[in-house]
């Protein structure tokens, strides 16, 4: 597959306002909008998909922004790339997870170039930021010529590679609120190499009392084991309220591990990733644990 | 219908009318003729075709030639100076770095863009940059190897030219001496 076989127009966007009328004036069978592309580009090239119009974001310099307010927390702009989220100072400070987990996403030549929203919005299953983005209750911008509205990052996804972006929308950035204190967050994945798309991912967020031994909120997000990525909710509710030992973790891992609804595939059958989400979940929440109990 | 892409590669400007299906290494393999990007995987898996866009490793056969449309594009072929083989190339030869030699434009691309940004990188640093980068043939110790060996060859040159700035400053024998340096800088032979 060394080529894109179909013809497409290509229409740069450098504007929001300019991009949004673009998307107006096509339907929404006949365009794809890319920031880096290169997931759609490769999926042209296995002749998975033809799109007629190509509407590209990446010349959109107002949405190329990672910023962070002690109120408001971290906002992530639809134009910045995995590479700017993994080297910034800021976000290595506040949510070093995000930056571990990008540590891992493809190789440097395709952070450099691919965002993280375009990521989230091309919307594999195993896509790496967002159980992470699940677990620290990120929201995404969506925004049409009319309106702007918020999903949960759970929400976001909607089946196998589709979002619940609608025809004349696009999204526009993440949003992610301050953490609260004695909060602790971890995110790893399973892949065959490294840099791979996930067997299975996942992201524990611990929150625990003043004295440090109740659990008061925790968060769960999982990847590559269902349609889209999940939040593992009854899992979390094993471990809210309690003090959290290697039992009662073993307990929200069974649980994660039930929620979860893996699809067969090349690389591994679906009662290996759920059995997989389970031990992951044990894991990484024992981790999520420890930095909760240091922060 | 063709679009209009203008592109700055290797320095050099260029006016071209592409279909917009044309990525980034069509452009620079067919329609520029520059063979030494190589396509190999096609599934953004092997980084064979990894060329420098403004100062950052990016894989060419990912990406459409549109999306880089006014900006600055670097190849293998733009390092060489004349025949003289930039630092990095020299050093990837004196390190056995390449056997088949199909990926190593690649790795030297990211190796260029990795020590632009970082002169002195560590291990961890080059293991980093290099991890998406598949050969066959060498095993990849030798590779590091050479980009550290780049490292100090790329450290010597830039530390003569520093020298050789303060030197011009400098009246007289100062500056007699300064040529000295311009001309050990320009053939390389301080690594």
């Amino acid at each position: 597959m060394k080529a894109i076989t179909t013809d497409f127009e290509y229409l740069p966007a450098t504007t929001v306002e300019e991009a949004l009328e673009l998307l107006s004036q096509h339907k929404d069978d006949e365009y794809r909008i890319i920031a880096g592309g290169q997931s759609l580009n490769t999926a042209m090239k296995h002749r998975l998909i033809a799109p007629e119009y190509i509407i590209d974001i990446k010349g959109i310099s107002d949405l190329d922004y990672i910023t962070f307010d002690p109120k408001e927390g971290l906002q992530i702009g639809a134009c910045a790339t995995h590479r700017s989220l993994e080297k910034s100072p800021i976000v290595r400070e506040k949510y070093p997870v995000l930056c571990e987990m990008e540590e891992n996403v493809a190789s440097v030549e395709t952070r450099n170039w691919g965002t993280v929203v375009g990521d989230l919005c091309n919307a594999d299953p195993a896509v790496d930021p967002a159980p992470p983005l699940i677990a620290l209750d990120a929201k995404m911008t969506i925004v049409s010529k009319d309106e702007e509205r918020t999903v949960d990052a759970e929400d976001f996804a909607t089946d196998f590679f589709d979002t619940t972006v609608q025809p004349g929308e696009m999204a526009t950035k993440i949003s992610i609120p301050v953490l609260p204190p004695n909060t602790g967050v971890f995110f790893t994945k399973y892949s065959q190499m490294q840099g791979d798309y996930a067997l299975a991912s996942a992201s524990v967020l611990i929150t625990l009392d003043n004295k440090k031994e109740i659990c008061t909120n925790a968060r769960i997000g999982l990847g590559g084991v269902g349609t889209t990525p999940l939040r593992a909710k009854l899992a979390e509710a094993v471990l809210i309220g309690k003090k959290i030992t290697d039992e009662v973790l073993a307990e929200a891992a069974k649980v994660a591990s039930e929620e979860s609804s893996p699809v067969s595939g090349i690389e591994a059958s679906a009662e290996y990733k759920k059995e997989l989400a389970g031990t992951l979940v044990k894991r990484v929440g024992k981790i999520a644990l420890e930095r909760a109990q240091k922060a | 219908m063709k679009q209009q892409l203008n592109i700055v590669v290797n320095g050099e400007s260029h006016e071209l009318f592409i279909e917009p299906k044309t990525l980034l290494v069509q452009v620079i393999r067919e329609h520029l003729g520059l063979k030494g990007t190589h396509q190999a995987c096609d599934s953004s898996s092997c980084a064979a075709c990894t060329v420098v866009i403004e100062g950052k490793a990016v894989k060419s056969c990912s990406i459409l030639a549109l999306q880089v449309n006014g900006k600055e594009v670097l190849t293998v072929e733009g390092l060489a100076q004349a025949t003289k083989l930039h630092p990095i190339q020299q050093a990837f030869i004196d390190n056995w770095a390449f056997q088949c030699g199909f990926c190593t434009s690649g790795q030297i691309m990211a190796t260029k863009a990795l020590l632009d940004e970082n002169l002195e990188p560590t291990r961890e640093q080059i293991q980093e940059q290099l991890d998406g980068h598949i050969c066959r043939c060498t095993g990849y110790n030798m590779i590091i190897e050479a980009v550290q060996d780049a490292s100090k060859r790329l450290k010597v040159l830039k530390n003569l030219e520093l020298q050789r700035d303060a030197a011009m400053k400098l009246p007289g024998k100062a500056a007699a001496q300064s040529q000295k340096w311009a001309q050990t800088a320009k053939s390389g032979k301080g690594a």
